[in-house]
Formats: structure tokens, C-alpha cells, sequence
């Protein structure tokens, strides 16, 4: 419970996972209607179809809400408390959960951009303030 | 509809920590004191309605639970809609009995994560375990901070919700939590998921509740003493991830709520008392703007303004609802609805003939709506 809870790598997200340990956020687009989104699906949500590409993301972003965790649900966090968890509106449409970095006062709808970081061994795509 | 149903008895079992129950024995329990209630012999039953556990899921739990009363419904099964649960099951019911397809409905939920697991509501989110996102407590302090973003919703208007609930549940003798709360106590209270307090988050209990569903002529028949008219129903599910949600202040409730609305040819301004789920704060704040009480975006000041308390213009939660009568998703705000159309409620409102009743599960994501009169 001490270690830092992974992803499970699986064929569908490996490639996630693979873009940001080289630099780059990447969500799913769909070649028939268009539609992007994020995490990893097998199929389009919006027209059900399998045919989508994976696509690099601008790292320019919004923050839709945020939370603080005052209490920590898992072993690891427990040095972390308090740490916020946020939903980010990556420009190109995909929404994702992350972690916003630095300790000024956040407001909803700001703009937030990508920083890449290293924990653990795995890279995670967290955002800061632009 | 032509035929309609009514709610013909109700019963539950107490209410709080009660170890080596199981939800099987429970479920009997509530279903036994039900039919109680109603005056009527198990034989009368061919309909058995009852909600997964949440706690732990299994495989037809519904069959389970009728081996284990010696039933053999004509109608029956496990619904799964979270806490959205026990008012479908009665709408199924009420829509089964009028299609001929059987009379008599036990309709039950049974839950231990108190003296089971609590996993349910704590478990980590998928892959996002890694940002620490984590319990269902964090999915609503999401929404909860963009209605405050968006709209000035403060924290004390939150908190005259918990203060209604918890002092209504401080007179029922049946309640897990007998602590009547202040606002300066609420304020006082920690965060557990900013923006939301300890107090904004309902309790963790064992327990069950049942009612029996029925039709108003079979009723008749029967010379049931209180049945309860149900008056219209309605679902409506957001069913996107709170992530995934383009708006996160709004919610399919107003599907659920306008259906049932709709059905019983009434509106919000014809409802004397409300139970409205409150397995968090937020989600009563939202509720009452999603059913039309008041616009969006001003259920904080409806709550501070008509009043939620009794003695308010639309008094909510009179057993104390999940933050002081019982976290158990869903039931027990039915069984208060009826008790106030019957004039039972520890804490009657007076006069009241009309009563909605709101049931929803996950983080806003399944939603049910019922409407009781006399």
C-alpha cells in the first residue's frame, strides 16, 4: 500500500503511456466523425465506430473543477495530504483527470498548460498555470 | 395509467452497525415487516424486486433472495442503479402490475457496508489512481466547486442542508445518527474533499427497508388501512463519468423529475414535503434545482431563503434522510414519503398531501423520481 498505485498497461493504453515517457500527450480521434476523447477506448463513443488514430495533444488546456484531498484514500498519498486532483479541458476537446502544480489560488476555466513529470518511474502528463 | 399503483405497507430493520446479519437476513427482515405492515400474508406475493448490494455485488442475488423467503415470483430480479434503485424497482413494479404481468410486489434493499466492506465507496478511480483520485466523496466535491464557481453557492447554504437533515433525524428514534448539528458546528467540521466537509457526507450504515407494491383496486379488495397513491414516476440517467461531463452543475434528474411531474399532472409548487437524497449536500442543492423548485444556480438561496428545516416553505429529509437516519442508498426516503402522506412521520408536516421523493446513485449518475399523495 506504500507504493504508488500504476496504471494496469494493457495493448489499448500501452501507447498512452509510451507517448508521455517520450514528451508527448496523445488522446484518441476519431477518423469518421471526429470526435476525440480520452482514456483509451476500443471504440468511438460518438458514432461507435473502430476506426481512430492516436493523436498529439497542443498541451494547452482549461481547468474545469478541482478538489482537495484533505484525507488520503491510499497509503501513498498520506504524505501528500493536502493535494488537489483537477478536470482539464485539453484544447482539442478530450477531458482528462490530473493534477494542477503550483500553490497560487486556482480558478475555474484558467488556462493550464502540460508539464510532463517523472514518479516512480512512470511519466505522468500533470498542468500548471500558463 | 389506467391502474394505479400504491404503496400498501413498509417496514425496515434497525439502523446502524449490525454484524454478522448479512444482507439476506436483513432483506427477510424489512420484507417481513412490510408485509406487517400491509396486513397481508407472504402467500399473496408474486413479485420480488430487490436492489444488488452494494456493498457486495453477486451473481442472481435476486433468486438468492427468494430461495431464501420460499418465493417463486412470477416477476423477479436485481436491479442495479445504485441508489437510484429502490424508485425504479417500484416504478417497474407499478408498470408489471398494470401489464397484467403480477399483483403483489415486495420491493427491497438491503446494504452491511458498515460491518462489511465500505470498498465501494473508496476505491481508486481506474488508471487515475496515480493523480490520487480516489472514493466517490471526490467525485461530488468536483461538482460541488464548479456550482459554487459558477453560481456563489456557499458553504453555510451547504450546510443548512446538513443542519436540516441531521436535527430532523435527532427526533426519529430509529436513526444511525441522533446528533442534532449547528451551523457553527457544520463550519467547524473538516474537510474531507474540499470544498466538501465530514458533515456534507452521509453515514455508512447496515440496514434494509421494503415496501410492498400493489394495485389501488387490489388494495381495495385486500381493505388495506393506509395505502399510499403513487401519484407518478420517472427516470433519467447522466451516465457519464463526472470527468467526462460537458456540464457538471446539471444533471439528469431533470429528465427523472419531469417525467414524473408530468405523469401525475403536478408541478414543484403542488409538493408539501420532499425527500430528496442526500448522500451528499450538494446533491440535494442540485436536486432541488433539477426538479424546478427554483432556477438553476439559486438552490442556495431557496435553501437559505424558503427554508428546508421544518417550519420551511418545503421541509426535506423528515427522518433525517442519509446524513442522520441511514446511509442506505435510497429506500428509506420512501418509506418517509409514505409515513408523511399517511400521517406516521415522527416529524409530520402539516397538512401535507403531496410528497416527492428523489433516488439517485453513483456521482449524480442514475436518478429516479417518485411521486406519493393521499
Amino acid at each position: 500500500m506504500n507504493e504508488l498505485p500504476l496504471p494496469e498497461r494493457t495493448t489499448l493504453t500501452e501507447p498512452y503511456w509510451k507517448a508521455l515517457e517520450e514528451g508527448r500527450l496523445q488522446f484518441q480521434k476519431c477518423k469518421h466523425c471526429g470526435h476525440a476523447w480520452l482514456p483509451p477506448r476500443t471504440e468511438c463513443p460518438e458514432c461507435l465506430r473502430e476506426d481512430w488514430a492516436w493523436q498529439g495533444a497542443s498541451g494547452r488546456a482549461k481547468l474545469v473543477s478541482w478538489v482537495v484531498f484533505h484525507l488520503a484514500y491510499h497509503d501513498y498519498f498520506k504524505d501528500r495530504v493536502p493535494y488537489n486532483v483537477a478536470v482539464v479541458e485539453l484544447e482539442e476537446g478530450p477531458r482528462m483527470i490530473s493534477n494542477i502544480l503550483q500553490g497560487r489560488e486556482l480558478r475555474i476555466d484558467q488556462a493550464l498548460k502540460l508539464v510532463i513529470e517523472r514518479e516512480n518511474g512512470i511519466a505522468i502528463a500533470r498542468f500548471n498555470s500558463v | 395509467m389506467a391502474a394505479r399503483g400504491v404503496i400498501a405497507g413498509i417496514g425496515h430493520t434497525k439502523f446502524g452497525r449490525l454484524p454478522g446479519r448479512g444482507t439476506i437476513s436483513m432483506n427477510i427482515e424489512a420484507c417481513r415487516n412490510a408485509l406487517a405492515d400491509a396486513g397481508i400474508e407472504k402467500r399473496e406475493v408474486d413479485a420480488l424486486f430487490v436492489k444488488v448490494p452494494t456493498s457486495r455485488y453477486e451473481a442472481m442475488y435476486g433468486q438468492k433472495l427468494a430461495d431464501a423467503m420460499r418465493l417463486q415470483p412470477r416477476v423477479g430480479g436485481v436491479w442495479d442503479q445504485g441508489g437510484a434503485a429502490p424508485i425504479s424497482m417500484i416504478s417497474f413494479a407499478c408498470m408489471a402490475i398494470e401489464a397484467g404481468q403480477c399483483e403483489v410486489a415486495l420491493v427491497a434493499v438491503a446494504d452491511d457496508p458498515k460491518s462489511g466492506t465500505r470498498q465501494a465507496y473508496v476505491k481508486p478511480s481506474g488508471d487515475d489512481a496515480i493523480y490520487g483520485w480516489f472514493g466517490v466523496a471526490a467525485g461530488y466535491a468536483m461538482i460541488a466547486r464548479r456550482h459554487m464557481a459558477e453560481y456563489g453557492t456557499r458553504a453555510e447554504q451547504l450546510g443548512a442542508i446538513a443542519v436540516a437533515c441531521r436535527n430532523h433525524g435527532a427526533n426519529n428514534p430509529h436513526a444511525h445518527l441522533r446528533l442534532p448539528l449547528t451551523l457553527d458546528k457544520y463550519m467547524a467540521s473538516p474537510y474531507v474533499v474540499e470544498p466538501l466537509r465530514r458533515d456534507d457526507i452521509c453515514l455508512v450504515s447496515d440496514g434494509a427497508a421494503a415496501v410492498v407494491v400493489m394495485s389501488e383496486k387490489r388494495a381495495r379488495e385486500l381493505k388495506m388501512k393506509a395505502p399510499v397513491p403513487i401519484l407518478g414516476f420517472g427516470q433519467g440517467h447522466t451516465s457519464w463519468d463526472v470527468v467526462q461531463r460537458p456540464i457538471l452543475t446539471s444533471t439528469a434528474a431533470k429528465v427523472s423529475a419531469k417525467t414524473a411531474f408530468r405523469m401525475a399532472g403536478l408541478s414543484p409548487k403542488d409538493m408539501d414535503v420532499a425527500q430528496i437524497y442526500d448522500c451528499y449536500t450538494i446533491a440535494v442543492l442540485m436536486t432541488l434545482e433539477d426538479y424546478g423548485f427554483c432556477r438553476k444556480g439559486e438552490g442556495g438561496r431557496f435553501i437559505q431563503d424558503a427554508g428546508v428545516a421544518l417550519g420551511g416553505r418545503l421541509p426535506i429529509n423528515t427522518s433525517g434522510g442519509l446524513l442522520s437516519e441511514t446511509g442506505m442508498p435510497g429506500m428509506q426516503m420512501v418509506l418517509e414519503g409514505a409515513r408523511q402522506m399517511r400521517g406516521t412521520s415522527v416529524n409530520p408536516v402539516a397538512n401535507a398531501r403531496k410528497c416527492v421523493v428523489s433516488n439517485q446513485g453513483g456521482v449524480m449518475t442514475t436518478h429516479s423520481t417518485l411521486i406519493l399523495g393521499q
